[in-house]
C-alpha cells in the first residue's frame, strides 16, 4: 500500500534522467518546449481555415450573419461550458501529478475524458439536427426558403451562404478530431499512470498532455464567437 | 525542480472568470454595438485565451522561451491574416487594364 501523498522531492528523485540532458529541470523544460513548438504548428494548421473564414466573411458579411443564425447558439454555449470544465479538470490533474497524488490524478484524468466525450456528444446532436435541416454541403444542402427574400438563392450570395457551412463543418470537424485525439491521449495517460509506467509519476508527461488539451480548448474559445455569434441583432 | 504548482483556488477562479467571459461574449452579441460586434467578440476571446495560456498552460510560471514560442505562433498567424486580407480587400481599389 503506497502512502497517499508522496512529496514532490520523493517523486522527482525517482524520475529517470535521460543522458542527453544536464539535469531534470532541463529535461522537463525541453519536453514542455517541444509541445509548445508543436502547438505553434497547430496554430498554423487551424490558421489556414481561419484565414479562409476571415476572407469570405470580409467579402460576404451579410450571408455569413444569415447562415450563422441557423446554428444553435445555446448548444454551443453549453458545449463551451463543458469544454472549459474539462480544462479545469485537466489543470487539476496536472496539479495532482505535480503533488504525486496518483489516485486523484487518475480521477481527474477520467473526468477530463468524460467532459470531452460529453462535448462530442452534444456536437454530434448538433450535426444531426443540421443534417435534418439540409444544411450539410456536399451531402444534402438546400438553401433555406425563409432566407430567400434577403439573398438571391441562385446568386453568389447563396453560394457564400453555403460556404459558411463548408467552413463551419471543417473548422468544428477539425476541432472535434483534435478532441478525439486528446481523449485517446488522456485515456492512455490515465492507463499508464494506473500501471505505474512512468518514472517519477509522469509529472512532465501529464503536463505536456495538458498543454495539448488546453490548446484544443483555446481553439473552441475562438470558434464559438466566430461561428455562432455573428451579428445576431441585425 | 522549480515547477510552480498552481493552487486549487487559482484554478477555480480562472474557471469562474472564463464562465463570466463566456456569458459576456453572448451578452455583447445581443447588445446594439453595430460594427463593434466583431472586435468585442475577439477581445473577449483573446482575454479567455490569455487566461487559459497563463494559468492552465502555465506560461506565467514558465521559462521565457515558452513565452517566445507562444507569442511567435500568434505573430505568424497575424502575418498570414494581414497579408491575405491586404490582398483580398484591396483588389477592387485600382482599375487595372485588361483585368
Amino acid at each position: 500500500m503506497e502512502p497517499s501523498t508522496i512529496t514532490s522531492t520523493d517523486a522527482e528523485s525517482m524520475t529517470i534522467l535521460m543522458p542527453q540532458f544536464d539535469d531534470l529541470e532541463q529535461q522537463q523544460v525541453a519536453s514542455n518546449l517541444g509541445m509548445w513548438m508543436f502547438l505553434a504548428t497547430e496554430v498554423m494548421f487551424f490558421g489556414g481555415l481561419i484565414a479562409a473564414y476571415v476572407v469570405y466573411r470580409a467579402l460576404s458579411p451579410h450571408e455569413f450573419a444569415l447562415a450563422s443564425r441557423h446554428l444553435r447558439l445555446w448548444m454551443g454555449c453549453v458545449n463551451t461550458v463543458v469544454l472549459l470544465g474539462s480544462s479545469l479538470a485537466m489543470a487539476m490533474a496536472v496539479r495532482s501529478a505535480q503533488l504525486g497524488r496518483r489516485r486523484e490524478l487518475i480521477v481527474f484524468l477520467l473526468i477530463t475524458m468524460g467532459l470531452g466525450l460529453g462535448f462530442l456528444g452534444i456536437k454530434a446532436v448538433e450535426y444531426y439536427l443540421e443534417y435534418r435541416e439540409f444544411l450539410i454541403p456536399g451531402l444534402n444542402f438546400r438553401f433555406p426558403e425563409h432566407d430567400a427574400p434577403s439573398t438571391d438563392p441562385s446568386g453568389l450570395g447563396a453560394k457564400r451562404f453555403e460556404l459558411f457551412f463548408v467552413l463551419y463543418f471543417f473548422m468544428t470537424g477539425l476541432h472535434a478530431f483534435h478532441l478525439i485525439v486528446g481523449i485517446v491521449l488522456v485515456g492512455v495517460m490515465a492507463y499508464l499512470v494506473w500501471r505505474r509506467w512512468f518514472s517519477g509519476g509522469g509529472e512532465t508527461q501529464i503536463e505536456v498532455t495538458g498543454l495539448y488539451w488546453h490548446f484544443v480548448d483555446v481553439v473552441w474559445v475562438f470558434l464559438y464567437p466566430l461561428l455562432y455569434l455573428i451579428d445576431i441583432r441585425s | 525542480m522549480t515547477t510552480h504548482i498552481v493552487s486549487v483556488r487559482t484554478n477555480v477562479i480562472v474557471f469562474l472568470v472564463l464562465l463570466i467571459l463566456l456569458f459576456a461574449t453572448i451578452g455583447a452579441a445581443h447588445l446594439p454595438l453595430g460594427p463593434l460586434h466583431l472586435p468585442a467578440a475577439l477581445v473577449i476571446a483573446a482575454a479567455k485565451a490569455v487566461l487559459i495560456g497563463l494559468f492552465y498552460m502555465h506560461v506565467y510560471y514558465r521559462h521565457r522561451l515558452t513565452w517566445v514560442v507562444s507569442i511567435a505562433s500568434l505573430l505568424w498567424l497575424g502575418i498570414l491574416l494581414a497579408l491575405t486580407l491586404s490582398d483580398f480587400l484591396s483588389r477592387g481599389w485600382l482599375a487595372i487594364p485588361g483585368k
